[in-house]
């Protein structure tokens, strides 16, 4: 955890009696041992690197679209000095709260748009997606593998897509059959969804749920699973491959220490494997020396920028070309083809990208 | 289709069936004395919250841990019932406001979240769930072994309960002063039936099964608890009630087409069946809206089963 660096001007500005307030917007409740969690963890960074010199707040089970614009102006209300909004949904709230008060710092998730005062931050998830279907991959015995995906929407489709293509790097036979629950927390809809694959002859599962309701359904099954946001071996010890995980904290500490400090400018941060945040869940019990040795060494090929997912030649699931040779996708342009625009899946994947 | 592709979405008919088969059994027990309880949702949230907890601080083996946690929910469950019993029979308010007043306070951002956080057991592992127990060794059939013979005891108690309800409701004596309580207070009255005390039990049963539902949640559908995880399955329990026309045989076969459309469309994707995945997630609701919409312009004109007296308070100086 870095430690926050601040100058002596906000040392003086910010104290126990005026705390800077840094407010966090969550689609979850931080008890849902995935995405949301993750972020909690962040907070409680926050927390304590700053101590008191910081106030954190946070609102749970925001729902995404016009309703998140009241909790915005209750945050402002009560202070808010910079919001967090932590899923893509938020996005049109924050840009119309962004203009309308422009003394708040606001911080989308997974967006795309920017504002002086409104900046976006994620990380490269499908990279660690791309090493979770290499694990995957690797496990499955009948080259069926089932995915438990929340939304149609672009990060969850190209994390869909750097799964496959991980999958099929260490077994070119695999599919990937989806199931949208259309929901990103829902354990009962959760399961339906993995015992629907489970029914339907997978062996392995992977989710990019944020429950780890998924393994718990392939423990039971007796089949391996691959987790998202958060380490969630716990759940299920022995389902467990690993999972892509987030470390959100000290992107928060920095940030706030920035705006504390009063040098905090727009960005699009998209942070990594390479820099911390994308960070790769400890391996299960059943994952083979062998494979172990594969991802780590895709991992150290992805951190070294020697090998992006995306990097064509990329067919799409209907045979066309997705992305030619020698082309690597950009992170995000406004026009054109980028990693946030990839709305169609990768050959290899059983399942409509439209939902 | 296949065979194998019917057995499954028959079970997974039955999994998701059996909270509503309970919590719609409590309902229509309650709606049959003439109360109207539209606290259900709370009342499920409130029974899945503390049958976790109380699953997650017991020691010892866990049939007994489970079977303690799911008479907990179903007190939990008949204790809020109780609130709605004092407030509709004996103060005699509104029993719509009042239920609706219960759903709100416990509801998803209510007392059972509350609680869920001061207990601490968000993000918990569940340390006990129920498992499938396969009956008299019977669950390796072809077909009707999975559907009959392999399913949690929660599944067993609600047919158990089916039938106990139905018995009673149409061959005991007690069955008989129910309904005439919930057509007639004031004729069940003069014959010496006691009203409020046949109200107060059947609106306390009715939240402890609704109490007992929402731990299927906890402990048989997924071992977590996390802020209203019942999704709304009281209101279709509610709606439920009508569709089976106050009839607990009907009300099961209802609960488990619920079931059924709510799986079905996780079922049909997993088998590459390409379709709008939205249109499937919201046809439990849409059907409820079919089924509230269709039974009650029915009722208008025939009012099938529907308990006379359902949503009146009874007074007997009134007369």
């Amino acid at each position: 955890m870095p430690s926050p660096v601040l100058t002596a001007d906000a040392l003086s500005k910010w104290t126990t009696s005026n705390p800077y307030k840094a407010a966090f917007i969550y689609v979850g409740a931080p008890s849902d041992a995935g995405w949301t969690h993750a972020h909690e963890v962040g907070r409680l960074a926050v927390q304590a690197a700053f101590g008191g010199r910081v106030q954190t707040m946070y609102k749970e089970n925001v729902p995404e679209g016009p309703q998140a614009a009241q909790v915005v102006t209750q945050l402002i209300n009560q202070g808010a000095n910079i919001i967090f909004a932590t899923s893509f949904g938020y996005q049109d709230t924050l840009v119309a709260a962004a203009k309308a008060h422009p003394n708040v710092l606001f911080e989308q998730a997974t967006g795309t748009e920017q504002l002086p005062n409104l900046a976006e931050y994620y990380g490269a998830g499908e990279n660690g997606d791309y090493l979770s279907g290499m694990a995957a991959g690797a496990a499955t015995k009948n080259g069926k593998i089932g995915f438990v995906a929340p939304y149609p929407i672009p990060e969850v489709i190209r994390e869909i897509d750097a799964f496959t293509m991980g999958a099929r790097s260490m077994n070119p036979n695999a599919t990937v059959r989806v199931v949208w629950t259309n929901t990103w927390f829902d354990p009962a809809k959760e399961r339906q969804a993995a015992e629907s694959l489970v029914a339907a002859g997978v062996d392995v599962l992977g989710d990019g749920q944020d429950s780890p309701t998924t393994g718990q359904v392939a423990a039971a099954a007796g089949l391996k699973w691959t987790g998202y946001d958060s380490n969630q071996e716990s759940f299920a010890p022995a389902a467990w491959l690993t999972a892509t995980t987030y470390n959100w904290g000290p992107y928060y500490i920095n940030d706030i220490a920035a705006a504390m400090n009063g040098t905090w400018k727009t960005h699009f941060y998209y942070g990594g494997l390479n820099d911390g945040f994308v960070i790769m869940a400890p391996f299960g019990q059943s994952v083979s020396a062998a494979t172990q040795a594969a991802i780590l060494a895709k991992e150290a090929e992805i951190k070294a920028g020697t090998f992006d997912p995306f990097t064509g030649p990329i067919t799409k699931q209907d045979g066309s070309i997705g992305v030619p040779a020698g082309t690597t996708l950009p992170v995000y342009t406004p026009t054109g083809l980028s990693k946030y625009s990839i709305n169609w899946f990768v050959q290899g994947v059983i399942g409509n990208p439209a939902g | 289709m296949n065979t194998d592709l019917i057995v499954a979405i028959v079970v997974s008919a039955i999994a998701y069936g059996t909270p509503l088969v309970l919590a719609g059994l409590g309902e229509l027990l309650t709606e049959r004395s003439g109360v109207l309880n539209l606290g259900v949702e709370g009342m499920m949230l409130m029974g899945a919250v503390t049958g976790f907890f109380v699953s997650q601080q017991l020691g010892g083996p866990g049939w007994a841990v489970l079977i303690v946690a799911m008479i907990v929910a179903a007190g939990a469950g008949g204790l809020m019932a109780l609130i709605h019993a004092f407030l509709s029979i004996t103060v005699r308010v509104n029993q719509i406001v009042s239920g609706l007043a219960l759903t709100i306070f416990a509801g998803a951002v209510g007392l059972s979240s509350y609680v869920g956080q001061v207990w601490g057991i968000g993000g918990q592992h569940g340390l006990h769930q129920l498992n499938r127990v396969d009956l008299l060794g019977l669950g390796e059939l072809p077909v009707v072994g999975p559907i009959l013979f392999d399913q949690d005891p929660f599944v067993y108690l609600s047919w158990g309960l089916v039938v106990l309800v139905a018995w009673y409701l149409y061959r005991t004596r007690f069955g008989l002063y129910l309904r005439a309580v919930g057509e007639s207070p004031r004729s069940a009255d003069a014959m010496g039936i006691n009203v409020t005390r046949y109200r107060y039990v059947h609106t306390v049963v009715g939240g402890a099964l609704a109490g007992l539902g929402g731990a299927y949640f906890t402990l048989a559908i997924a071992p977590i608890w996390t802020d209203g995880l019942t999704a709304g399955a009281g209101w279709i329990a509610i709606a439920l009630v009508i569709f089976a026309f106050w009839r607990p045989d009907v009300l099961l076969i209802g609960a488990y087409l619920f079931g059924a459309l709510s799986s079905l469309g996780f079922t049909l994707q997993a088998h590459g069946v390409q379709m709008p995945s939205e249109f499937f997630s919201s046809l439990p609701y849409l059907m409820t809206v079919v089924v509230l919409a269709g039974a009650s312009t029915t009722l208008a004109r025939r009012r099938i089963g529907t308990p006379a007296s359902l949503g009146v308070p009874y007074a007997r100086e009134e007369g």
